[in-house]
């Protein structure tokens, strides 16, 4: 009977996904309401969790519960510890939930809600949670190892070289992109700025506050944080509409990325209780009181789409970035479908605190299916928006014109209607002198989380306040990013300056700090410097820079995993891995080929240097060819560091099947578990 | 109402794990001290450099 309802109750979850895609992908014309997004994700989620990942834990992987993990072996209090299952989810989500679910589908909107929507939703549930799950798991059989030591161990020296160079790469790329996000969103905006600037007094006060008057009152100290960060944000009004102090805090693009770059160093020296700790608690108190939050506006309120499903920029012409849907829609929209620096999460604190094996799929599966909804949210804030609004605040002016009448006009002109007086009028309402040309993604997040909650908490009076609330929490987001990427990036470069000359090796000896976050700050500062000089935005080079560096080091992770799996024995199941790698290969290559050399100088990096090289020269153009090669020569190297990987894995795949290399794993001895059901 | 205070109490673990509430519960417990300055202070020299390493993702 029981089997029979569960059936009953399936097929009906079945028959609801499948008329919510459908009527999310075939409706056209009259904007549809965003609970058909909603009931389709929540549909293909559970789906996906109640039948595909069971299929890998149980048909593929075989997750044992009697198999002890090392939480359990090596439990020292300190890293590795026994932890109920859902609060290694809590942790697991909050440390894979960053900006890139919020900023890369709002980019992607640029294609019209349905190609990000699609993406969304089939990455996730074949490659991204297919991806998280498997690492951990098998992270968890090798003692929490990283993903680069799996990657060097599994498949050869090949694999951790390539592993060790890709992170790196990512993290300069990954720090100067969100850099630059930040850039846009505070440019010329005194109040955004100010909220800004005053978290870091707020996160320096906590660190103190931690330390000398509540030591461990974590929780506690947060909740005052938050209280301090709203009235921040309420004083951010008044900072711009007071001229003294508005003057002040109106900084330009290039004084912004002076003042992020010099932070960058200063909070990658200083310890970590002072300033990345007490940050790093802020932003996720923010962040998880955000999400909830939005989560809950768009189910409640269920706001109408405006965006078309397919826009005319589905054919590469877009303003917001230039190339055609494939590869490029899914190499913008990176976390919230596929990440490889979800690999590195999975491969790092989580593993360690995993009770029982049976348990990596509801946290890796599962977090990163949450982390895919918090993606869906993202397209619904930019879509519920007016698309003329949209591309006004997402293009730049080297595309749509300098002045508010050339801008409104070019986008009207795309079929968008839109004009100079409602673009003020919105500015306006959001405390802002203007919102034409905000690259980057945040500004029109902001924007349409603001457009969402002004419909019912405080009505159009308190835009203002939602808006930069909106702005407050990703560039909080993002300057933890930054503060934790330099310094994890500083301790890869000081572990291998260490193999030169010993002391560059030790993480607390000052030089050796200096010297190695200024290479760190150095290398991101740069890109960013690009980014903020670049005529058209910045984001149009740096964002698929990203997106290619992100999915290449997904590429190397599902590479150790289909490995892995061979060696197991599991080679008639190794599609579960080996498509979502072949995909990933077809999407970065291709991207990669089209942006070193397509002869459209919109989109190719050596075609805009010969564009730049064959028109007028002015003092900028050495740097912006010289910039763009650099671009070039940068994916290039990436591309052939994996496929090199590539080269090095199916090598040893063949040489497996063949039978003429031994299938030998690193994995840790099978011990039988001592915790009882009611302590795992 | 059993299932209401267990999930209550679940949320509550977790944001004490996220915090590192619990981390230093744990190092206070494993190195029998009481909670002070200078405790804090030896629990963030255990933590620097394993705290400096995570990165945020993306």
């Amino acid at each position: 009977m029981s089997k029979l309802l569960a059936i009953l109750g399936w097929g009906a979850v079945a028959a609801l996904g499948a008329l919510a895609v459908g009527v999310v992908a075939v409706h056209r014309g009259e904007p549809i309401s965003t609970l058909w997004l909603v009931v389709a994700a929540a549909c293909c989620y559970a789906l996906g969790f109640r039948f595909y990942s069971k299929f890998i834990a149980v048909r593929i992987l075989a997750l044992d519960a009697l198999r002890a993990t090392p939480a359990e072996r090596l439990e020292n209090g300190r890293d590795f510890v026994v932890t109920n299952k859902w609060v290694v989810f809590g942790h697991h989500f909050a440390a894979i939930a960053g900006p890139g679910p919020l900023v890369g589908p709002v980019l992607a909107s640029q294609f019209g809600y349905l190609p990000g929507t699609l993406w969304v939703l089939a990455g996730a549930v074949f490659a991204g949670c297919v991806q998280d799950f498997v690492i951990l798991l098998f992270s968890v059989r090798r003692d929490g190892k990283s993903v680069t030591e799996m990657a060097r161990e599994e498949i050869g020296r090949v694999g951790g070289f390539v592993a060790y160079g890709a992170v790196i790469a990512i993290l300069i790329i990954i720090l100067a992109v969100a850099a630059l996000v930040v850039v846009n969103a505070l440019k010329g905006s005194p109040w955004g700025t100010f909220t800004i600037a005053m978290t870091i007094p707020i996160a320096l006060l906590m660190g103190v506050y931690l330390r000398r008057i509540r030591p461990g009152k974590v929780l506690e100290v947060s909740v005052f944080g938050f209280i301090l960060v709203l009235l921040a944000i309420w004083g951010g009004q008044w900072a711009s509409q007071t001229p003294v102090v508005a003057r002040v805090f109106s900084l330009q693009a290039s004084s912004l990325a002076i003042l992020i770059i010099v932070y960058g160093f200063a909070a990658s020296a200083v310890p970590v209780w002072l300033l990345l700790a007490p940050r790093d608690y802020l932003s996720t108190f923010v962040k998880l009181g955000a999400i909830g939050l939005l989560a809950m506006g768009i189910v409640v309120l269920h706001p109408a789409l405006h965006m078309p499903a397919v826009t005319r920029f589905a054919d590469g012409t877009g303003p917001v970035f230039a190339g055609k849907i494939f590869p490029f829609a899914f190499i913008t929209i990176a976390c919230g479908a596929i990440s490889g620096f979800h690999s590195l999460i999975s491969s790092g604190t989580t593993p360690k605190l995993i009770a029982r094996e049976t348990q990596t799929r509801v946290v890796g599966y599962g977090a990163m299916m949450a982390e895919s909804a918090v993606a869906i949210m993202a397209i619904t804030a930019a879509c519920v928006l007016q698309p003329g609004i949209y591309f006004a605040i997402n293009s730049p002016a080297g595309v749509v014109g300098q002045t508010p009448v050339a801008a409104t006009a070019t986008i009207s002109g795309w079929g968008f209607p839109v004009t100079a007086s409602e673009m003020q009028t919105l500015a306006h309402a959001v405390g802002e002198q203007t919102l034409f040309n905000r690259t980057g993604g945040a500004p029109a997040f902001a924007v349409g989380m603001a457009h969402i909650f002004s419909q019912s908490l405080g009505g159009e009076r308190v835009m203002g306040l939602w808006y930069h609330f909106a702005v407050m929490f990703e560039a909080l987001f993002i300057l933890t990013l930054l503060d934790a990427g330099t310094r994890a990036a500083r301790f890869m470069i000081q572990d291998a300056m260490g193999h030169i000359y010993k002391p560059l090796g030790r993480t607390s000896w000052y030089p050796s700090i200096f010297i190695t976050s200024a290479l760190i700050v150095g290398a991101w500062g740069y890109f960013l410097w690009q980014g903020v000089k670049d005529p058209l935005g910045g984001i149009n080079s740096l964002w698929p820079l990203f997106g290619i560096s992100n999915q290449l080091l997904a590429a190397v992770a599902l590479c150790v995993a289909t490995t892995i799996l061979i060696k197991m024995h599991r080679a008639k199941y190794v599609l579960v891995t080996l498509a979502p790698l072949a995909w990933l290969v077809a999407v970065t290559f291709t991207a990669a080929w089209q942006k070193v050399l397509s002869p459209d100088p919109h989109l190719g990096f050596l075609a805009q240097a010969r564009a730049l090289a064959a028109g007028p020269a002015t003092s900028a153009t050495p740097r912006l060819i010289f910039n763009n090669r650099l671009d070039a020569a940068l994916t290039a190297v990436l591309v052939a560091m994996v496929a090199l990987l590539l080269a090095e894995s199916v090598r040893g795949w063949i040489g497996v099947l063949s039978g003429r290399r031994e299938a030998r794993m690193k994995e840790t001895p099978f011990v039988m578990t001592r915790l009882a059901e009611e302590q795992a | 109402m059993n299932h209401v205070a267990k999930a209550a109490r679940i949320f509550l673990a977790a944001l004490r794990e996220i915090f590192d509430e619990a981390a230093y519960s744990r190092f206070l417990r494993r190195s029998q001290m009481a909670s002070s300055p200078a405790a804090y202070a030896a629990f963030w020299r255990e933590r620097e450099s394993s705290h400096g390493r995570r990165p945020k993702c993306c």
